[in-house]
């Protein structure tokens, strides 16, 4: 396993899982503790009219196009709550509820609409992903780590999931402490002058951006499980914002590497010949996780005076 | 062709698809407005993702049994089963640990979801490349629906909708206040358990036609719709239940002329069209109703303002006040009082003594109650108390 | 006081006084919770802002500080827009718009006080901490620093945030019920601290909900019902019939008496 075979076939598919687990799970915490976790969710819903949007925009089926369309749909997604919230009064899920939901439904009409049946755009594409054919034909060991030549021949989603997450890592913590402030206390924020609203959309757009690039490589199922699950484990781990997001990424680390490796040798293991989808293996291993969090975590429920009771 | 569709006449199994999503979005209409006011409309969600797996399971138990696999009373039940797990799941996860629902929802929707998917790829693999063609559950698919789906589908949502309307009035009570339906003797899990039970059977009957990501929208977007032409809870229900049954209905008639057109996808979006119109149109809650409204409230507070301003001979400041006063006459290009402006302006003072006086003498506290800076006192008192307090006022200023 | 809505002549902001309100409407859902009031909060004093429930006294506040958008109005402090002034202002909200389950420790908290001093990347440093343990320190909560927030008991809390306001090192003490649902210890230690603030030169102004205290603890008192009642040293302003006007009936006349 550690072999040869092991770089080629393994190493950038787990990277990648790796890469994309974090970047969600990070902005994921403060969706988590804004009680808006499921705004990941509403976002990875509208990834597909917005790669069939770029689809019938270029006519390619093409990674740069497709991500910016998904991007851009995300944002239309996220204007779209926030007017009906605002200008219905209605509440956020709700809103939430009726947006996603129309923009799938759209974006799956627009594809039946469409000729996509000579290139490959499919639902489940979008949904689960193909983290398994994301290998890296030059990689005949570890020493290709060290050869320019070969690693120009990494598949490209894992340049560009990595720089993704060093965005969105250099992000969190240049803007550490007024997300923190913020999400604890708006109106403490807002007298000290700042700009409440605009970090609250700052954070969306950073959460779409993790999405987006993580739906390309992997699918949507894993980035709605990154947002929540390793974020909820972790919450229920410790009392520190820091510590809870170190938790995190070390959940969402596990998940991805544990995930894959079930999915790919767990079959074979059991005595059967076919790996099973990595992408859902690797929620399904979230949630585990999240289950053990919710009956082992020393700080799973809530404790003291809660300061609205008063 | 639209016609012969909306008429139901393209065939015996496209009027029985077209009744049956009619009833179906009736039924999700009607009882996700349950779930919409108790604000659990999300909750769904879950529900609906959760199903995967125990679609997966119930066709892979099948199988193993000798059967077809295929069969769908079978799927449905086993899609019940697991989005029933689920439930249980979000419930556990809300009321033993720290997390809040949106948490836990979003956690057992996409973790149920992951493992439907696993299960898929384990069934990819089953008996070598049967075609299980399991993926329509995902978003639906009416093409070659059998008699007997049809059936399943028509007879399911009647009995949800029967149902709904049996239920309709402890589960508004419980909807609107637990608390109170806990105290006047209801067993709110109870009545909690059947609502979740029915967006469970309303996802279940769905799934064959609108799929499992597309069934959130009719238990929520015909309840977001109704509630803004109505403040009476049975009303919205019943608004609810036209909308998402005429939804159902133009949307599976107009599917059913082409076959690039799924019916899940049309009838949502004829859902959501519903949905735009309430938005921006409804009297009262509507957009433009609103703005409308906000607009001459705004105009109200700012003359009102500015009127006291001249009554005291002092400056005003904003240029909105001074924009609004010269559109209404009351003073001239140059900032000066006009004679109309003078007059409600020493009326607006007036009122506003009267109310200082009604304000501190606690014979009129109810009255006092009415204060709010805008409303006239005339609207508030009889002419004779008004007189009254006149009277009072010249006391005042001759002391 | 006469009948006039003692509203100030127009004229330039005032430069000595640290908050200055002028015209501030604020409305919910249409219905005006402040209506046209004016408000010259005199500097180096303590000012209770009084009025019954619903009187619109914490909307006051936020709007003055930004944290609700008013419908018109003009706020000033020092004389300059308020937002060049924020670093002199410090706010201690109501205690239970915050979510206490946020994973932080009390220290956590304080910090957060520094926020104008440590911007976005600069480190915490020894003395950073010190000032912190300091400020917990005046509220009798040293003891608690590395305690998780939502153990706290409510007058916990309160001082807390207290020593969260005391950390940024303002001249201006904005406080929204600082003593609602405390203990008396809480009570007794926080009055201590806006005295000493008062020493200091400091200005502080606080919603206020018990009139039986307001004699002892404030020099000053701005009485609102929506509109503003009265506004003066607590000598003058705080009488019965200011009172009556600002509460109507709500007074119950025991109470009164009890105000002498």
């Amino acid at each position: 396993m550690m072999g040869e075979e092991f770089v080629a076939l393994s190493l950038p598919p787990i990277l990648i899982g790796i890469f994309a687990a974090v970047a969600c799970a990070l902005p994921g915490n403060f969706l988590l503790l804004r009680r808006q976790a499921l705004i990941g969710d509403a976002i990875s819903h509208v990834v597909l009219p917005g790669i069939v949007g770029a689809f019938l925009v270029t006519g390619v089926v093409a990674a740069w196009p497709m991500m910016i369309g998904a991007g851009v749909a995300a944002l239309v997604a996220v204007g779209m709550i926030e007017a009906i919230r605002r200008l219905g009064g209605i509440e956020p899920g709700a809103a939430m509820g009726v947006v996603f939901t129309t923009l799938f439904a759209a974006g799956v009409l627009l594809l039946e609409q469409s000729d996509t049946s000579s290139v490959h755009l499919d639902v489940e594409h979008a949904l689960y992903g193909n983290l398994e054919s994301l290998i890296w034909l030059d990689g005949l060991g570890w020493g290709s780590l060290l050869d320019l030549a070969a690693l120009r021949g990494l598949p490209p989603e894992l340049p560009r999931m990595a720089i993704t997450l060093a965005l969105v890592t250099l992000l969190t913590w240049i803007f550490w402490r007024p997300l923190k402030l913020s999400t604890f206390d708006e109106g403490f924020a807002r007298s000290l002058g700042l700009p409440v609203g605009a970090i609250g959309l700052g954070l969306v757009i950073v959460a779409a951006i993790a999405a987006v690039a993580a739906f390309d490589a992997v699918g949507s199922i894993i980035v709605i499980a990154m947002f929540i699950c390793p974020p909820a484990a972790a919450r229920m781990m410790t009392n520190r914002l820091e510590t809870q997001i170190s938790w995190s990424v070390l959940f969402a680390t596990v998940s991805a590497v544990l995930g894959y490796v079930l999915a790919g040798y767990g079959p074979l293991w059991l005595g059967f010949d076919n790996a099973v989808s990595a992408a859902g293996m690797i929620a399904t291993v979230s949630g585990l996780i999240l289950a053990g969090a919710a009956v082992f975590g020393p700080c799973r429920s809530r404790v003291g005076a809660s300061g609205l009771a008063g | 062709m639209f016609f012969e569709a909306i008429t139901l006449q393209l065939g015996y199994n496209a009027t029985l698809v077209t009744i049956g999503a009619a009833l179906l979005g009736l039924a999700a209409g009607a009882t996700g407005t349950f779930l919409f006011l108790g604000k659990r409309a999300l909750v769904s969600d879950a529900i609906s993702h959760a199903t995967l797996p125990g679609v997966a399971l119930a066709f892979i138990t099948m199988v193993a049994l000798g059967g077809d696999g295929r069969a769908l009373p079978g799927l449905l039940l086993g899609s019940a089963l697991s989005s029933a797990v689920g439930l249980l799941c979000v419930s556990a996860l809300t009321t033993r640990t720290r997390l809040s629902e949106d948490a836990a929802i979003g956690a057992v929707l996409s973790v149920f979801f992951g493992l439907g998917i696993v299960l898929l790829t384990v069934i990819q693999t089953m008996s070598a490349g049967r075609q299980a063609g399991l993926e329509s559950f995902l978003l639906g698919s009416t093409a070659g629906m059998l008699w007997n789906d049809a059936l399943v589908i028509a007879l399911g949502g009647a009995i949800v909708l029967a149902l709904a309307l049996l239920l309709r009035r402890p589960m508004t009570i419980v909807a609107f206040d637990p608390e109170f339906a806990a105290g006047a003797g209801m067993n709110v899990r109870r009545i909690e358990l059947a609502m979740m039970g029915l967006a469970l059977a309303i996802t279940v009957v769905g799934l064959k036609i609108v799929g499992l990501i597309l069934i959130v929208a009719l238990l929520i977007i015909p309840a977001v719709a109704a509630r803004f032409w109505s403040e009476r809870v049975t009303v919205v229900v019943g608004l609810a239940g036209t909308i998402g049954g005429v939804s159902g209905y133009v949307g599976a008639a107009v599917s059913a002329t082409a076959p690039d057109l799924p019916t899940g996808p049309i009838i949502v979006l004829v859902a959501f069209g519903l949905f735009a119109i309430s938005l921006l149109l409804a009297p009262g809650r509507g957009v433009l109703a609103a703005v409308l409204r906000h607009r001459r409230f705004q105009a109200r507070v700012h003359v009102r303002q500015g009127l006291l301003a001249l009554a005291q001979g002092q400056p005003i400041y904003e240029r909105l006040t001074l924009r609004l006063m010269r559109a209404r006459g009351l003073i001239r290009a140059d900032g000066v009082a006009t004679e109309a402006g003078r007059a409600q302006a020493a009326q607006a003072l007036l009122d506003e003594r009267r109310w200082q006086l009604l304000r501190s003498d606690p014979a009129h506290e109810e009255a006092a109650a009415h204060y709010d800076g805008l409303t006239p006192l005339e609207t508030v008192l009889t002419p004779d108390q008004l007189r009254a307090l006149d009277r009072g006022l010249r006391l005042e200023a001759a002391q | 006081m006469g009948l006039t809505l003692a509203r100030d002549a127009g004229r330039a902001p005032d430069a000595q006084s640290p908050l200055e309100i002028r015209g501030l409407t604020v409305t919910y859902a249409e219905k005006p919770a402040v209506f046209s009031v004016d408000a010259r909060f005199e500097p180096g004093v303590m000012t209770a802002i009084v009025g019954p429930n619903g009187a619109g006294k914490s909307t006051l506040l936020k709007a003055a500080l930004g944290i609700v958008r008013p419908v018109s109005g003009q706020v000033s402090a020092w004389g300059a827009p308020i937002d060049r002034m924020r670093g002199r202002i410090a706010y201690v909200p109501q205690r239970a718009s915050v979510d206490w389950d946020f994973p932080a420790r009390v220290i956590d908290v304080v910090l957060m006080g520094q926020y104008r001093q440590l911007g976005l990347l600069r480190r915490v440093r020894t003395r950073h901490m010190e000032a912190a343990f300091d400020c917990l320190r005046r509220v009798g909560m040293d003891g608690f620093a590395e305690r998780q927030i939502g153990q706290l008991s409510g007058g916990q809390q309160q001082r807390v945030f207290l020593a969260r306001a005391l950390a940024q090192g303002a001249d201006l003490y904005l406080l929204d019920e600082p003593f609602a649902g405390v203990d008396a210890a809480t009570e007794k230690a926080i009055i201590s601290v806006l005295k000493e603030l008062r020493q200091q030169g400091k200005t502080v102004v606080a919603v206020h909900h018990d009139l039986s205290t307001v004699p002892d603890y404030f020099d000053r008192v701005f009485l609102i019902n929506t509109t503003r009642i009265a506004e003066g040293p607590v000598d003058k302003v705080f009488t019965q019939s200011n009172l009556q006007e600002a509460y109507g009936g709500r007074l119950a006349t025991a109470q009164m008496n009890a105000l002498g």
